[in-house]
């Protein structure tokens, strides 16, 4: 296949971004997306150019590191799938693809493709967790979980963190994957001795990063990798809410 | 900040506000709606001039209205205000966008500014002018034992101090009541092309408000369930981005190709 690749070029946050434009010739239809990235760096390497940063580590779909925006969508045109398990039999031979990087005033880039996604991470660590005592484990089989309940705690836990929803967002909101990490375990016994306080607090924290309000567009669930579904976002906003008029912190 | 602010100005709070005034203004639509229905009627304006004296004088309809007032500019400017945030959440725009979600939700401040105007327009040309201007009067003689009405415009320059005069002949078996006659300033009015027009366009934004406004106010506040969430989502399409501004917008067009 040959294409024409845009690709965003950025030195640094500090520096102003702009679109490379490169050809590419026998690209192969079975390689990955990464991979003919993987191809265009080692040509500009053999250039003596710098080769384009990007994010990415398992290629398998199950870190969420690869975030590329790519014509116009987050990981590409495919429903339900990561860059790196994107191929390039999802395009044609003599197409334009355009790759920018997640643009959200939460996610800086830091080079080219690379954007910096602690934000996140700060979300997680303000109550995205469980406390567990030392000691034996008990037997799991004592602790019964509804069916359904387990169900939709292990959809929500199919997050993988990879931001494609505030980069698909009007609004750059993180609230499909912050209702993702609160549903998970406000679904489970596990979860429920921090149940309040983690939705107060993960709110919160995702307020002060600067990610947007969500208005329901419903844009995140269309492009999540893990289609994590619309209903936690429901489901966030009654944690929320109801941890607010419940809890007794003033 | 107390935790009922804390509350309301976080990110979820603030859309809360947006779901609770906009579930209000909804409720408000049905009900103008119902009242406004009332121009449809034969019978000279009767039925919807006198009701239009009972919207206003009535303490608890004008205590509501007021609050109405109230949570239309809130919406509106609260819109505002999120939309303007929300764009600050995305520093740098994309070259190219794939969006996959509606048109109506991408465009709601757009949607709910062009309602603004047209709320304003609206608000200027029945509501200011049946408060402040001198309309023309109207006495409709009702016979009581038929129901029977007639209605006979009062002469130029008529006025009275109250906004209805009402007595009953018990001679002649009638009722006669003076009111002003909003239902010919509309009927005038709407005889207007380029306000018709305007008319039919803010109902369109209406539409398109409430197609995704609708169902998006429940799952702001939570309700989000597989038995009925199906149900808001048909109310919302069929009911309020169909129905109500289709009956709405045959109003201007009843009045306007009645004329010929
Ligand atoms: C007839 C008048 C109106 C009605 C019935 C109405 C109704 C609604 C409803 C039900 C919502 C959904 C709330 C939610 O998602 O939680 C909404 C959202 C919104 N409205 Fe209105 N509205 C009206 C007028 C306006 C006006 C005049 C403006 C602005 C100038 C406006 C701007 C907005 C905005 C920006 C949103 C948020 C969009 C979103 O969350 O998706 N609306 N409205
Ligand atoms: S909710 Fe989906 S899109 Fe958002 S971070 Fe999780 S996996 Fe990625
Ligand atoms: S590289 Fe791990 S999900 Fe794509």
């Amino acid at each position: 296949m040959n294409l024409t690749l845009k690709v965003w070029r950025q030195k640094n946050s500090q520096s102003e971004g702009y679109f490379e434009t490169h050809q590419l010739t026998g690209i192969s239809p079975d390689m990955s997306f990464l991979e003919m990235f993987d191809v265009l760096n080692e040509k500009l390497v053999e250039e003596n150019k710098e080769p384009v940063a990007f994010d990415h580590d398992c290629r398998e779909g199950i870190c969420g590191m690869c975030s590329m925006y790519i014509n116009g969508r987050p990981h590409g045109p495919l429903e339900g799938v990561t860059t790196c398990q994107l191929h390039m039999r999802s395009f044609s031979d003599g197409d334009t693809i355009v790759v920018e990087p997640w643009r959200a005033t939460a996610f800086p880039v830091i080079k080219d493709l690379v954007v910096e996604r602690s934000s996140f991470d700060r979300i997680i660590a303000a109550g995205g967790f469980v406390s567990v005592n030392t000691g034996n484990a008990q037997d799991a089989n004592n602790i019964p979980i509804p069916k359904d309940d387990a169900d939709d705690a292990f959809a929500a836990a199919a997050c993988i963190g990879c931001g494609a929803c505030v980069a698909a967002c009007k609004n750059a909101s993180a609230m499909l994957f912050v209702s993702a990490k609160v549903s998970q375990l406000a679904l489970l016994p596990q979860g429920q001795a921090e149940r309040t306080i983690r939705a107060e607090k993960m709110v919160a924290q995702m307020d002060e990063e600067g990610f947007g309000s969500c208005t329901n567009t419903g844009a995140c669930s269309a492009e999540c990798p893990k289609e994590i579904s619309l209903e936690n976002i429901a489901r966030l906003n009654r944690e929320y809410l109801g941890a607010k008029l419940s809890s007794k912190s003033v | 900040m107390s935790w009922l602010t804390q509350t309301l100005t976080s990110s979820i709070g603030k859309k809360v506000l947006m779901s609770l005034t906009g579930l209000f203004l909804c409720l408000f639509l049905v009900v103008h709606l119902i009242g406004n229905l009332q121009l449809f009627k034969d019978d000279g304006g009767y039925a919807f001039n006198t009701y239009a004296v009972t919207m206003t004088t009535f303490t608890p309809v004008k205590i509501i209205s007021y609050l109405n007032y109230f949570f239309i500019l809130f919406h509106a400017f609260w819109g505002i205000y999120l939309e303007v945030r929300n764009r600050k959440a995305r520093n740098v725009k994309y070259n190219l966008i794939r969006n996959q979600s509606t048109w109506s939700s991408r465009n709601m401040a757009l949607l709910g500014t062009i309602l603004l105007v047209y709320i304003v327009v609206h608000m200027g040309d029945f509501w200011y002018k049946f408060h402040n201007e001198p309309l023309p009067y109207v006495q409709y003689t009702e016979m009581l034992s038929t129901g029977e009405v007639f209605s006979q415009v009062m002469p130029a320059g008529y006025t009275q101090d109250v906004k209805q005069v009402e007595f009953v002949n018990s001679d002649e078996g009638t009722r006669t009541v003076i009111v002003k006659d909003l239902y010919q300033t509309v009927s005038v009015a709407f005889q207007n092309f380029l306000l018709s027009f305007f008319y039919l366009l803010g109902m369109v934004a209406v539409g398109f408000h409430l197609y995704h406004g609708f169902q998006s106010a429940f799952q702001t506040l939570g309700i989000n369930h597989p038995k009925y969430s199906p149900f808001i989502k048909a109310v919302g399409i069929w009911v309020f981005a169909f129905i109500i501004p289709a009956a709405f917008a045959a109003m201007p067009l009843y009045f306007y190709f009645k004329q010929f």
